[in-house]
């Protein structure tokens, strides 16, 4: 019986080599179990040990191994060659990040955003360690845990045609992540935080596409987030009016 | 000596017809180009109106043309397309907790429905009587 195959185009860019990337197609045993991230590796030992990827748990934790599969961002490890299969696959870096190479993209700026939201606990007031830790109830924590679940894949960025189209907007993992923390009982930092989230380059630079909710591998939903900061963004908006600080 | 030289890919024009996610939500925001068009003519009616009764019958004579029933068909389509995916975006932008449980998207998407047809039923009463 002949072996089953299945073929997969993969978007190449070698900087030492290439002015710009050029598709290779690769051809791969087909076992429905397999992922795209095990394809990936098979083609990196048997055909071609020369291909970039980026991959560490194999079990959608890490987020190291978002790419564009068949124009979606997804999760290598997370895909199935069982959800094209008889189709071809195309693989490209994540869509809106520059090229590092072949599948590896530059994500400096997501991680500067991510840092730029002040994403850490801002107390109100500093406890001393005798007075034990700040506690928290569990509805308390419902308010924000979805938000805190991002694993920075940067998919929903590279599903964001907003994003795309103006790099200075904060973006969705970032906002989420900003959200994360505003409505977090133990912070205290909403004053600060909410200086990024009303600048335009804040929620306002979002269209409310809503594509980033659908791709998002851990259904943190940042399209909800950026929304409801849209809400308090209004509301601070309405407040300064009356109450000037 | 570094050999990194990052690739930066153009968006192409098209960007919003290649997926059809993207393809649905331009079509979304450009319906309001509809709506507002709708908001004008019947702005324009209210104007007319003030100008005296053959006025506003000439303005309704002019609703009659093949023409401006074919954009009213339009519009209509579009308005209901644009409220029919806004409501189903509507419990993202809702915040609503019970009895310390966030409320079931479901339930904000009915009330807005029930909402509408609510409205919808005292228009058509103020219209009919």
């Amino acid at each position: 019986m002949s072996e089953l195959t299945v073929e997969i185009d993969i978007l190449r860019y070698r900087p030492e080599l290439d002015s710009e990337p050029f598709t290779q197609t690769f051809e791969v045993p087909y076992t429905p179990e397999l992922s795209v991230l095990e394809a990936l590796q098979y083609i990196k030992d048997h055909l071609d040990s020369s291909i970039s990827f980026r991959w560490s748990c194999r079990m959608a934790i890490c987020g190291s191994c978002g790419m564009m599969v068949n124009g979606v961002p997804k999760l290598g490890c997370k895909v199935f060659l069982r959800d094209y299969y008889p189709k071809k696959v195309s693989l490209e870096p994540l869509a809106n990040f520059p090229i590092e190479r072949d599948l590896v993209v530059v994500m400096d700026d997501f991680i500067q955003k991510l840092e730029s939201v002040k994403p850490y606990i801002i107390p109100g007031e500093n406890k001393c360690l005798s007075e034990g830790p700040y506690q928290q109830t569990p509805e308390q924590m419902a308010k924000y845990k979805q938000y805190s679940m991002c694993i920075n894949c940067g998919l929903c960025y590279a599903a964001c045609p907003q994003y795309a189209l103006d790099k200075k907007f904060t973006g969705p993992a970032a906002l989420a992540l900003l959200a994360r923390y505003n409505r977090d009982s133990r912070d205290n930092g909403e004053a600060q935080r909410m200086k990024i989230v009303n600048q335009e380059e804040g929620v306002w630079g979002c269209t409310f596409v809503g594509y980033c909710s659908v791709v998002c591998p851990k259904d943190v939903d940042p399209a909800a987030a950026i929304q409801l900061l849209k809400v308090e963004s209004s509301k601070d908006y309405l407040i300064g009016m009356f109450k000037p600080d | 000596m570094s050999k990194r030289n990052p690739y930066i890919r153009k968006l192409p024009m098209d960007w919003w017809m290649k997926q059809l996610f993207y393809t649905k939500y331009m079509i979304r925001e450009g319906s309001s180009v509809f709506v507002t068009l709708y908001s004008l003519i019947l702005a324009w009616g209210v104007f007319r109106l003030s100008q005296g009764e053959v006025a506003f019958n000439g303005w309704l004579d002019a609703l009659q043309s093949p023409f401006a029933i074919l954009l009213h068909i339009i519009m209509l389509i579009l308005a209901l397309y644009h409220t029919i995916t806004w409501f189903s975006l509507a419990p993202k932008a809702a915040d609503l907790w019970v009895k310390g449980k966030k409320l079931d998207e479901k339930v904000i998407i009915a009330a807005h429905y029930c909402t509408f047809v609510v409205v919808t039923v005292f228009c058509l009463l103020i219209i009919t009587l």
